[in-house]
């Protein structure tokens, strides 16, 4: 009746497990009843969870992946606490559970953190920087978001109702297969991975398909804002290569479920396929993240720099150059198989060659930067902490780049060290640069500066702190994943490590701080002219947060930095004083197909993970139907009619009056 | 930054690019639907080369069970190409008569579409049971593994694809030609003939280079 599920299910003897989800059980229970006591239920699911809304949905995926990084971060704690007190000792983790951690630890931060954080801001940016009112499939972009977070559930069900996987992140065969790893953390692994693989690709094509297809008026591709050229690269390497990581997962999956033998060390299978397959979706993965974070720092610099940005065509060449040749590099993650050394050179140099882009990117940066007046607020913070860091993280790069080198420093402290570095360095800083600039936008208010900027030193110092010494250790011969050692060489710099992981601690503190600080002071930090850094791009050019269809007419761009044009001319069609014809929009209506799919997503990759076929039968026929139901309604959009929009555009126009005048002498 | 209104101009356009030709706004909605589709399939047969490279790195692999030549059946893979071949035409029929609100040759030709759908996916299966009833299933080797897998994620597919058709005659039945259904159909019309092209590369990857001996 429930397959392979019984009480053993539940981890009675483990207490850390237990108790964290005892806690966040108890959390959720009870936002969820002072949700329904204050009568918030019926807002939240007409406004939020039904919404197809690109804005809100952006909004959702930016708080999962918010919610997602503290448990990813309570994973970093856990491991660096494990490290710096397990030496000529056991520890306080067992090793099961320790290898459960890191596992979990990675594909929270890549799966549910960083790929959510970065399709929320793009999700919510860059329909608003192109000059149109949604994206181009609002009903499947929500399916996209509720699959991810029925992905994210799934990997927090297994931290009480069974167990994660133990294999690392990328779950390698033969360790992934059946015999070497026979209970559910590898289904739970494999199949939230299916699922959410299934949203990111949905949100792959809508953007991919927004951004060459849904372009205002005279936005042409060379005036696109760099945000939107990212986008573009970093979606076109999603639908290219996410298919990669499904077909992989899903030979894995028949691996285990039904007998196959594609990477078993019987009947034939080739264990090395499966590294070849998964790094041909994962190093692109890396670019799929660092490209959009590279587009908010160019946002972010010529904002605040004051300049538009130097080198645009360069940019988007070097933007496009890395799209590319990020599908060539994928076999410098295992030089050490052994394929020889004309193929391992080949890959090597391809590897060395993808700096040659990004070193153009830096440049950019900082001549867009050279003779700007730049003013240091918190993103701008982000972006400046961010290229020191990431110059040292690529610099790593290179140096892994060569076979010889990584022929000693393979699966060592010193990857560890150097993928954390452009992970954090360039991802995480770049979605935080993109959170402070953006968040006025989506939510009508600044972020207090104070708290931010004490965010930022801390994160900054405590990366440093945490992970320079994982350098030294790499190169003094640690290997990664250890759950205890006796090397007394080690240990000082694991005791360094651990430090700079309460300091990193701090910085998220501050961050929380600075978001209830500002939610509270909110009327103080108002931003009533939509424009509260003196932006370039359209996004500024409507109000924060901007209505429903964003624009009340579609922009008609006549160049680069397309609201900075229109502040100079300060005559324009939306700012006319006379007040134009306004029409009626129609908008497409909410939709609770994403939300109600996604709950028969949920059941049917519990039934999968656990066995309980009738469950998986009863799941994926419910998914069919919903989407039939939503395929048989016959009324798919509303009209806002000419007086609202009209309404709501006057105020907004009257609120920046003030703003636009001075525009042009600021 | 003292800057006049036309240094903040020439400032937003700093490149003179772009002047060429005006973009002329967001395309129209048929236009964009079969534009995403046309990406998902891109996608989707990006699935399929990970499979088509799964097999070529494992035909070979045989653990001394049969090779491809002494398992595949020519006849029926002829029967099941045939019927592909012929589905794609019909389908490309239900097309133009959606094209012209025609229902009866709309129905028709989805009909006989669907009915050589089937016609394919009962005789893959009848391959596929009988492979298994001799011993020959899919745990066999890793060549069979990815012979399965390769051919099942086709026939998978042209499953989902029926499943498709006929939620499609449903809505014409029920909603006529309307424009949401027409865009509709130009996906699914699409779907189907993409199946029909990767079954070209099963054909002559799998079944003819594997005939060889």
């Amino acid at each position: 009746m429930l397959g392979k599920l019984d009480w053993s299910a539940i981890p009675l003897d483990q207490p850390i497990p237990l108790v964290a989800g005892g806690v966040v059980l108890v959390a959720i229970f009870g936002v969820l009843t002072w949700v329904v006591v204050k009568g918030h239920l019926p807002y939240l699911w007409r406004e939020w969870i039904t919404s197809v809304d690109h804005k809100r949905i952006g909004v959702m995926y930016i708080l999962l992946a918010s919610v997602m990084l503290l448990r990813g971060g309570s994973d970093a704690i856990m491991m660096r606490i494990q490290q710096a007190v397990a030496y000529q000792s056991p520890g306080y983790l067992p090793p099961e559970h320790y290898n459960q951690i890191f596992s979990a630890h990675g594909t929270i931060m890549i799966f549910f953190v960083a790929m959510p954080f970065v399709i929320g801001l793009m999700n919510l940016i860059v329909p608003l920087q192109l000059g149109v009112r949604d994206v181009a499939f609002p009903t499947l972009n929500s399916v996209g978001f509720w699959l991810t977070a029925t992905g994210a559930l799934l990997v927090n069900i297994s931290l009480v109702v069974g167990e994660f996987a133990r294999t690392g992140w990328l779950a390698f065969p033969p360790l992934s297969e059946l015999s070497y790893s026979p209970g559910v953390g590898v289904d739970y692994y494999a199949w939230s991975l299916q699922i959410s693989g299934i949203g990111t690709l949905v949100a792959g094509i809508n953007l991919v398909t927004t951004v060459l297809k849904l372009r205002t008026k005279g936005m042409n591709y060379l005036r696109m804002p760099m945000f939107c050229w990212t986008t573009l690269a970093s979606n076109l390497l999603i639908v290219a290569a996410f298919p990669i990581l499904t077909a992989t997962l899903a030979m894995l999956l028949l691996d285990r479920y039904l007998g196959f033998h594609f990477f078993t060390n019987e009947a034939g299978g080739n264990v090395m396929m499966f590294m070849n397959l998964i790094w041909a979706w994962g190093h692109p993965e890396v670019y799929i993240l660092v490209l959009p974070a590279f587009g908010i720092f160019s946002e972010v610099v010529s904002t605040f720099s004051g300049k538009a940005l130097f080198g645009y065509r360069s940019m988007v060449l070097a933007t496009m150059a890395i799209c590319v040749v990020s599908f060539m590099v994928w076999l410098h993650h295992f030089f050490t198989m052994g394929a020889g050394p004309n193929v391992n050179a080949i890959f090597g140099i391809a590897s060395m060659i993808i700096a040659i882009p990004t070193g153009v990117k830096i440049y950019n940066w900082l001549f867009t930067m050279y003779g700007g007046r730049i003013r240091f607020a918190t993103p701008m913070l982000w972006s400046i902490g961010f290229m020191v860091t990431f110059i040292i993280g690529g610099l790593t790069g290179v140096l892994l780049a060569v076979p010889p080198a990584d022929f000693i420093l393979h699966n060592s402290m010193f990857l560890v060290a150097h993928f954390h570095n452009v992970i954090i360095g360039g991802v995480l800083f770049g979605v935080f640069a993109g959170f402070e600039y953006w968040f006025p936008k989506a939510f009508g208010f600044r972020l207090d500066e104070r708290w931010g900027k004490a965010a930022f030193w801390f994160t900054f110092i405590g990366f440093f702190i945490t992970f320079m010494p994982l350098y030294i250790v790499g190169l003094l011969g640690m290997t990664r994943r250890m759950q205890h050692y006796d090397v007394a060489a080690w240990r000082p710099w694991m005791m360094v490590a651990v430090i700079g992981v309460a300091v990193l601690t701090i910085g998220v503190i501050c961050q929380i701080v600075q978001i209830v600080v500002s939610v509270r002071n909110r009327e103080a930090l108002r931003d009533r002219t939509g424009d509260p850094w003196d932006g370039r791009s359209l996004e500024w050019s409507t109000s924060s947060p901007p209505p429903v269809f964003n624009f009340a007419f579609n922009p008609d761009v006549r160049g680069e930095d397309a609201y900075w044009d229109m502040k100079a001319r300060a005559k324009q069609q939306m700012l006319d004083a006379d007040g134009p014809q306004y029409r009626d929009i129609e908008m497409p209506r909410n939709s609770p197909t994403g939300f109600v799919c996604a709950f028969f997503a949920t059941i049917m990759g519990f039934a999968l993970i656990w066995h309980i076929w009738w469950m998986v039968i009863l799941g994926g026929l419910g998914a069919w139907a919903t989407f039939v139901v939503f395929a048989w309604r016959d009324h798919d959009e509303y009209v806002i009619p000419a007086a609202e929009v009209a309404a709501i555009d006057r105020l907004n126009l009257q609120q920046r009056r003030g703003l636009v005048s001075t525009a042009g002498e600021a | 930054m003292a800057m006049t209104a036309t240094a903040g101009r020439a400032h937003a356009d700093p490149h003179h690019v772009g002047s060429v030709i005006e973009h002329s706004g967001p395309a129209p909605k048929r236009i964009v639907t079969a534009y995403g589709f046309w990406i998902f399939l891109l996608s989707d047969i990006v699935m399929f080369s990970c499979f088509f490279a799964a097999y070529a790195v494992l035909s070979g692999q045989t653990a001394d069970g049969p090779k491809g030549s002494e398992i595949f059946e020519q006849k029926t893979v002829a029967i099941e190409t045939v019927c592909l071949l012929l589905s794609s035409f019909t389908c490309g029929m239900a097309s133009i008569a959606a094209d012209v609100r025609n229902r009866l040759w709309f129905y028709v030709s989805m009909a006989i579409t669907c009915a050589l759908g089937l016609t394919f996916l009962v005789l893959e299966f009848r391959e596929f049971a009988d492979l298994i009833a001799r011993g020959y299933g899919p745990s066999r080797s890793a060549f069979l593994t990815a012979f399965f897998s390769l051919v099942g994620c086709h026939g998978l597919h042209v499953s989902a694809g029926i499943l498709w058709l006929l939620t499609m005659m449903a809505q014409v039945y029920a909603k006529g030609f309307r424009a949401d259904i027409l865009r509709r159909m130009t996906c699914f019309a699409l779907f189907w003939h993409a199946l029909d092209i990767v079954w070209v590369a099963v054909f002559s990857v799998v079944y003819l280079l594997g005939s060889a001996p």
